[in-house]
């Protein structure tokens, strides 16, 4: 199959799916096509579609590609829909979470050490919603549970993969500016 | 409180809203420590130590003036304050001085380190606000919201109920109500008492059952005769989702022959 005829089948794909579309999803239906052909063809879709500048988008999130609209819009969907901006995480559990997505895997007293308080409730409302998951146990003395961060935290975020994330020292720069 | 105590404890700024709210913003002591060297536009690398823990102990005191709850975290930082300014107090060690003559270290090495540290995340965890803020402005179609409208029910077992009870003696324990009189209720007066809340609504919430129970005898007489019309099939139990709330119905069997 051309790229050309490829692209619309995938836009298809993506607009019915529920999670993120996968290259290796994809694969398996499209069993004669390259994954590098599969993953081209999803490249130039999302940038010609993105392109017109239409009321949707395609993004990148959690490895795979989403159709979704576009955040400046929400005003009016919202309106129209007439829902309420979901609830949002506090402000405890956002840093332990970050903690945890920069120094992962980790324990509960790494957090600890660097949020300089207890962070238990915010560790369970994250393990709650599924952003946190625990990765297996670190093999030292009372071998404690490590943390690390779930598929539906880039989901959650819209990320594309943990890379996205700005570097820790991005943050020390802005960090920096306190002196 | 008002406003003498106010300017007491922070008499630089009078004009500073109330502390009662301005507290809640503080996560933690690092957050407080930081805040304090923004407001005073400190040099993090040359912190006045003895004026940062003197303001610092102000907080703390006023937070227990004011009940808050000062967990342990804050009293470790308030001694580490206390520790590194005697330590500034005296003369280097001689003995812990390195042998090639190097400075030794600023005591508020570590601290400054771990405040740099402390801000990082915080900034990474703004970050992540904003993220969200962004996340929660997009819909995928097809948008889930609407297709959760069928509400998917996962059914009750002898041990989510047995934990659902457990929790109703744990928060009726945690009140200190008196028992007062011995009333004798009895299971089948009690089975009579929820047939009718059952009339009255369609649907009830587990621990709703209890709010109103006075004794311990009360509480368990209850749930003994909820169990029962389980048994009778008169009522069903389900969850939306595992571990959530319990809800009560009537079963639609019992509603036609009633």
């Amino acid at each position: 199959m051309e790229i050309e005829e490829l692209q619309p089948i995938l836009e298809a794909i993506i607009y019915a799916a529920d999670d993120p579309v996968r290259p290796e999803q994809l694969k398996e239906i499209f069993t004669d096509e390259s994954y590098d052909k599969i993953e081209t063809a999803l490249h130039r879709l999302a940038e010609e579609f993105n392109a017109r500048r239409g009321g949707m988008c395609i993004r990148e999130i959690a490895g795979g590609f989403r159709m979704t609209t576009r955040p400046e819009h929400h005003e009016y969907v919202r309106a129209y829909l007439q829902t309420k901006p979901g609830a949002k995480l506090s402000m405890a559990a956002l840093e332990t979470l970050a903690v945890i997505a920069y120094k992962q895997p980790v324990t509960l007293a790494e957090v600890l050490a660097i949020r300089g308080k207890k962070s238990t409730t915010a560790l369970h409302t994250l393990l709650e919603k599924k952003l946190v998951v625990i990765t297996g146990r670190k093999p030292v003395v009372g071998r404690p549970i490590l943390y690390g961060t779930s598929k539906e935290f880039l989901v959650h975020f819209g990320l594309k993969d943990l890379s996205e994330l700005p570097t820790l020292e991005e943050f020390a720069q802005m960090a920096g500016e306190l002196s | 409180m008002d406003g003498t105590e106010n300017q007491e404890l922070d008499g630089a700024s009078p004009e500073e809203p109330s502390l009662t709210i301005r507290l809640e913003g503080f996560e933690g002591p690092l957050d407080l420590l930081l805040h304090l060297i923004k407001r005073e536009e400190l040099d993090i690398w040359n912190i006045p130590v003895a004026h940062i823990t003197e303001q610092y102990l102000d907080y703390l005191q006023f937070m227990q003036e004011v009940n808050i709850n000062v967990a342990g975290e804050w009293l470790v930082m308030a001694a580490t304050l206390i520790y590194i300014k005697s330590r500034m107090l005296l003369p280097p060690d001689p003995v812990m001085a390195s042998p090639d003559g190097e400075a030794p270290d600023d005591p508020r090495k570590e601290l400054v380190y771990q405040l740099l540290e402390h801000q990082k995340f915080r900034n990474a965890a703004q970050m992540l606000y904003t993220r969200e803020e962004v996340e929660n402005a997009v819909w995928n179609s097809p948008p889930r919201d609407l297709l959760e409208d069928e509400k998917e029910v996962v059914a009750v077992t002898l041990f989510d109920l047995l934990r659902a009870f457990h929790e109703v003696v744990k928060r009726f324990e945690s009140q200190t109500a008196m028992e007062l009189d011995q009333e004798e209720v009895t299971i089948d007066q009690k089975l009579g008492e929820l047939r009718r809340m059952l009339i009255v609504h369609d649907s009830l919430v587990f621990s709703s059952f209890f709010t109103k129970v006075k004794s311990k005898r009360h509480l368990i007489v209850t749930f003994l005769a909820l169990l029962e019309l389980v048994r009778l099939r008169e009522i069903w139990l389900y969850q939306e989702k595992a571990f959530e709330e319990i809800h009560i119905t009537r079963s639609k069997s019992a509603g036609e022959t009633a």
